[in-house]
């Protein structure tokens, strides 16, 4: 009996009162291990599974730590009163929450069984059934798709990705709400063709679905320092608000649900 | 469900046009008031001070200049120039004679001042020399009291020195039948009292007092008829000559009669607003429930097509500009403490009616439009919320909040109608509490609160456990014992309780001093003729003819002492990694940091005192010397060292605001040595001590007469302002943050309690930002915190307008209970704003 709150797993921080992914007032627990490594990645010690140490403002810190369902939700209930009021709860993040599919699962239940909401983040690059045990216990998917082109996101992300396409068309029809986000990365993806293709791609495995655009941002900089591992990004500017409102017009062309931000 | 009109109404061009004309110059200190008070007080000497108060009420209100100021809708202005403010030397006067060269270029709140008012008052006050109310209070207080206080472990300042106020009359008795009406209830008491009663003639005098004053302030209105009547005949503009008229036909009518219309009513609120606070300097003169009150006026006029919702939402903004039209000036020290030139008139909005039914009404909304038009400090709006607030009022409250200004104040109906019952009131008067000043609740036209009674510091009581009670050579707590003996942590949490409770003692006294006080010196029958039972007693406001009567003094620094006792309990007590010896030594030594200008001047004057008592006098330079050498604290490396790594341990403890259920619940314990003591005592009107935990803005002025502190507070910096988290110390976010303060107990904090929160404009943006920001608020409320409210402006923002004042003439900072302009703040209070912890996460 609720052998499940005994699980653990790994994850690397917990960040209360999230507003941008999933509805409401949410907590965040980020899981540890990605199976992509985004040039972009504004999380790079999410990547590997594995403990690290990051300089922080001049400190070292640990990332990563073991703990059970039991204590991450001690945690996310800290805040039900803020969730009962908006429709907020609890969103897994990463890393890559497939990861860890077992913890992932084991938490969802428990914030379920707790009645509040839940949503992970997620690139859905994993074995369709993986993913399926966590549907009956997940209300907002919120799913990465970076690019349509497979050369273009191997190259930037480590991995081609035929498995997530294939995946965002199954979960089209079996999510209880499956939203769309496409993180806008100039040089990347910021191009008129790069969301008209996208955009194609989502219409036709959800008619009318739901598309957000998030514009690139730098914040992720300093964590690279940190790890001592090369920024490739460098140069590259956050996307002008102009840029954005032309790219979400054509998201609205193909009959999205589209919006800027989360 | 009734239909409530929510969009916002236009603001008419009117309201910039007055807005600019009341910051056209510096505000002035005037001396009418003063000048016609003493000529009646000579005139009346050795008549009952109640009548006598009567009678001097009459002789200013009928000789006191009156002005109609340009384009003015509602009139009546306490001083012929914007913004200024009269001078009340029945209270106090010492303090403004000595200040007359310094008053006008002091950094809180300055005030201009002529050399013929300076003239003019130094003739008046020769009349006044141990005459007033702070002269007696000071005669009562008993001598330990007073040493107390030039140690400034408390300071009773506010009422020591002026009126009273903090009331709620019952404004809506003089819309309704007028001051007319309530004379001839006075009149018919006058009849039922019978010459052989054993309190006839106080009574009877009473009475008489209160119909002089209630007709000496309708004859006040009827001068602005005439007024008003000979501008219009003077006037070429046919638009203003009719505004003019109308005007005039207003003041002829009310406050005498009852109101015949909004815009009657809204004339007859305003004199009852302004006259109150010409019969007292007391501020906090709060109008509570406008919308409850106004509403039958507004929906009567729109339904027979008398009045557009524009006008009347024009009217609403007029009388927003002119309570910014009032204004208090105080001594120099008192200014800091309440800085921004704040009167503290709370207006709040939405809530339950006595029923228990939700009472938001148009006018509810109206009064966020009006602030969001008028922009300015007063009134400090204030909306109530329960769990059947419209969302759409919320959200309407989240705009204005989103503007920066720090308004609106959020409190929450579910705590504080309890929280009142647990203190005698009838569920019904709960459900119809408004607040008054900064954050106290109280049922309007039926109580004498003396809201805001004292401030009490209560990290000074800590500083005596380590000194065994003693000071600068004096004995000014209790003995507790040398630290040696205090072995376990239960002895030293005893030894604080026993000075805090001794100390309290000490405030009651001083409070209780002051009420007496005010009590024979100046009974108020103006005010007493809208409170109840006043006339039904025979007696004043000030004299207990109130409903309900209370003293609340408020403690501050609960956060400060929260995290000092439990680094005390785990550092020393529970790991023994330090002595309570090292720790005197390192609060002693300010760990190992430069002192305060403040507190050097202090430890200086200790070592000459010491010195001279030894028959050893020190020259100029080797005062100097010394005062240089304190500043400069310097220790050797060896101490420096051990100090820095105190302190690192101390701030690696877990500290309040963090969501840290054990930290949380020793803080709400901590409370309780301030609030439970408290209920104890009562005071001379036959009411009941209640605390607040709210410090306005003396936690700056008052942190700067404190030493170190436990939990690593350097010597000299503020105190933890109200409820809140110690400054920067709450670094998990603004959920944590609310959870935290929401595990003090906020029921027995009956005065009030203030939560300040930050945030970046970018917090609030778009719809989503106000959605979550209203959640903050609820989730808060749901764990039965009792009050909320917000600065949203950037750091960087703040700093700016540090550097180019002029440039930031209108930003609007909220303070503490209350809004300010933020370049008329001091430096010090300016840098408390900006180092409050900002809260993103949105």
């Amino acid at each position: 009996m609720n052998e499940y709150l005994g699980k653990t797993g790994r994850i690397f921080d917990i960040q209360r009162f999230s507003v941008h992914d999933g509805p409401g007032v949410r907590t965040i627990v980020f899981l540890k291990g990605c199976v992509l490594r985004s040039k972009w990645c504004c999380n790079p010690e999410s990547q590997r599974y594995e403990i690290e140490e990051m300089e922080q403002a001049g400190k070292t810190k640990t990332v990563g730590r073991d703990v059970s369902v039991r204590e991450v939700m001690q945690e996310v209930l800290k805040d039900r009163s803020y969730y009962r009021r908006s429709g907020g709860g609890l969103t897994l993040s990463g890393g890559e929450t497939l990861c860890q599919p077992e913890f992932a699962q084991a938490l969802l239940r428990a914030a379920k069984d707790e009645g509040i909401t839940t949503a992970i983040e997620s690139t859905a690059c994993a074995p369709i059934d993986t993913i399926r045990k966590l549907l009956p216990f997940l209300d907002v998917y919120l799913m990465d798709i970076k690019h349509i082109n497979p050369e273009k996101h191997k190259m930037f992300t480590g991995k081609d990705n035929a498995l997530i396409l294939e995946n965002a068309a199954i979960l089209a029809k079996e999510a209880k709400r499956l939203i769309i986000r496409v993180p806008v990365i100039p040089t990347f993806n910021d191009s008129a063709e790069d969301i008209e293709d996208i955009s194609k791609f989502v219409s036709t495995i959800m008619a009318g679905g739901e598309i957000h655009l998030l514009p690139y941002h730098r914040l992720g900089l300093d964590k690279y320092k940190g790890l001592g591992r090369k920024y490739e990004l460098e140069n590259i500017l956050p996307p002008d608000d102009g840029h954005m409102k032309e790219l979400l017009e054509i998201t609205l062309k193909y009959g999205l649900k589209g919006q800027i931000g989360g | 469900m009734t239909s409530v009109y929510v969009d916002e109404i236009k603001k008419s061009p009117r309201i910039p046009a007055l807005v600019e004309h009341l910051y056209e110059k510096m505000p002035e200190i005037e001396a009418d008031r003063a000048l016609l008070l003493t000529e009646s007080y000579k005139q009346s000497e050795g008549m009952p001070i109640i009548t006598r108060r009567a009678l001097a009420f009459e002789h200013i209100l009928k000789n006191i200049p009156i002005t109609i100021r340009p384009m003015e809708l509602i009139v009546g202005s306490a001083t012929k120039s914007p913004r200024s403010c009269q001078v009340f030397p029945e209270y106090s006067y010492k303090w403004l004679e000595s200040e007359f060269d310094t008053v006008s270029i002091r950094s809180a709140d300055p005030f201009y001042i002529s050399e013929e008012t300076k003239g003019k008052l130094r003739e008046v006050y020769k009349y006044w020399d141990g005459k007033t109310t702070s002269d007696l209070a000071t005669e009562y207080m008993d001598e330990e009291t007073k040493t107390a206080m030039r140690h400034n472990i408390f300071t009773p300042g506010n009422y020591f020195y002026n009126g009273v106020g903090h009331v709620t009359v019952n404004y809506g008795e003089v819309l309704a039948i007028g001051f007319e009406g309530i004379s001839k209830r006075a009149q018919a008491q006058l009849k039922k009292i019978k010459m052989e009663d054993k309190d006839y003639v106080t009574k009877r005098c009473f009475l008489n007092a209160v119909i002089k004053s209630l007709e000496a302030a309708c004859v006040y209105a009827e001068r602005y008829a005439l007024e008003a009547l000979e501008l219009s005949k003077k006037e070429s503009d046919p638009k203003r000559k009719l505004e003019l008229a109308l005007i005039a036909s207003n003041c002829a009518n009310v406050p005498r009669h009852g109101a015949k219309s909004f815009y009657e009513a809204c004339q007859s609120f305003w004199f009852v607003q302004m006259l109150l606070q010409t019969e007292s300097s007391g501020h906090s003169i709060s109008p509570g429930r406008f919308d409850q009150y106004m509403y039958p006026y507004f929906k009567a006029d729109l339904e027979a097509g008398k009045i557009t919702r524009e006008f009347a939402q024009e009217l609403m903004d007029c009388i927003w500009v002119k309570l910014n039209d009032l204004n208090k000036c105080r001594d120099a020290a008192s200014a800091q403490g309440f800085a921004g030139y704040s009167l503290f008139q709370n207006l709040i909005a939405g809530g339950q009616n006595t029923e228990g039914l939700d009472a938001t009404n148009d006018v509810s909304y109206m009064c966020i439009s009006a602030s969001l038009h008028v922009m300015l400090p007063q009134p400090s709006f204030s909306v109530r919320v329960w769990n059947g607030t419209p969302h759409s009022f919320m959200l309407r409250a989240a705009e204005l909040t989103r503007t920066g200004i720090g308004l609106p104040a959020y409190y929450n109906d579910e705590v504080i109608i309890p929280a009142l019952v647990s203190r005698g009131l009838t569920l019904e008067d709960a459900r119809d509490y408004n607040i008054i000043g900064c954050v106290e609740p109280q049922k309007s036209g039926k109580t004498e609160g003396w809201h805001d009674a004292a401030f009490f510091n209560m990290c000074r009581p800590l500083e005596f456990v380590f000194s065994n009670g003693a000071e600068l050579g004096e004995q000014v707590g209790v003995k507790t014992g040398h630290l040696s003996e205090l072995d376990t942590f239960e002895k030293f949490y005893d030894a604080y309780k026993a000075q805090m409770n001794y100390f309290i003692s000490l405030l009651v006294n001083a409070d209780n001093c002051i009420d007496v006080a005010h009590a024979e010196r100046a009974p108020l029958p103006f005010l007493s003729s809208m409170i109840e039972d006043c006339i039904g007693r025979g007696i004043s406001v000030q004299q207990g003819g109130a409903v309900y009567n209370f003293t609340g003094p408020q403690g501050f620094g609960i956060a400060n002492m929260a995290d000092s006792l439990y680094a005390i309990k785990t550092l020393v007590y529970e790991q023994g990694k330090y002595t309570l010896q090292e720790f005197a030594d390192a609060m002693k030594n300010n760990y190992g940091e430069p002192m305060s200008d403040l507190l050097a001047e202090q430890y200086t004057a200790q070592v000459v005192i010491k010195a001279n008592d030894t028959g050893k006098h020190l020259t100029k330079e080797q005062i100097a010397a010394v005062y240089s050498e304190i500043k400069a604290n310097k220790v050797s490396e060896d101490k420096k060292h051990f100090y820095k790594s105190l302190r690192e341990d101390i701030d690696a403890l877990p500290k309040f605001g963090n969501d840290n259920k054990e930290v949380d619940l020793f803080a709400r314990d901590v409370a309780y040595t301030y609030t439970k003591p408290l209920q104890n005592y009562k005071n001379p009107r036959g009411g009941m001590f209640q605390a607040g935990l709210y410090p306005v803005s003396a936690n700056v002025p008052l942190g700067a007469q404190t030493g170190a502190t436990p939990d690593g507070r350097l010597a000299g910096a503020p105190v933890a302002d109200g409820v809140s988290p110690a400054a920067g110390r709450d670094i998990n976010g603004p959920t944590a943050a609310c959870n935290s303060v929401a595990r003090l107990d906020h029921f027995i904090a009956s005065n009030g309690t203030l939560f300040n929160m930050k945030f970046h404009p970018s917090a609030l943006k778009g719809q989503s930002g106000l959605e979550s920001f209203v959640t903050l608020i609820l989730g808060y409320f749901e764990q039965k915190g009792m009050h909320m409210q917000f600065n949203v402006v950037s750091r960087e923002t703040l700093l700016e307008a540090q550097k180019y004042p002029e440039k930031y003439k209108s930003l609007v900072v909220r303070v503490a209970g209350y809004s300010a302009l933020f370049t008329t703040l001091s430096r010090s209070l300016q840098d408390d704003i900006i180092n409050r912890t900002e809260q993103g996460g949105f």
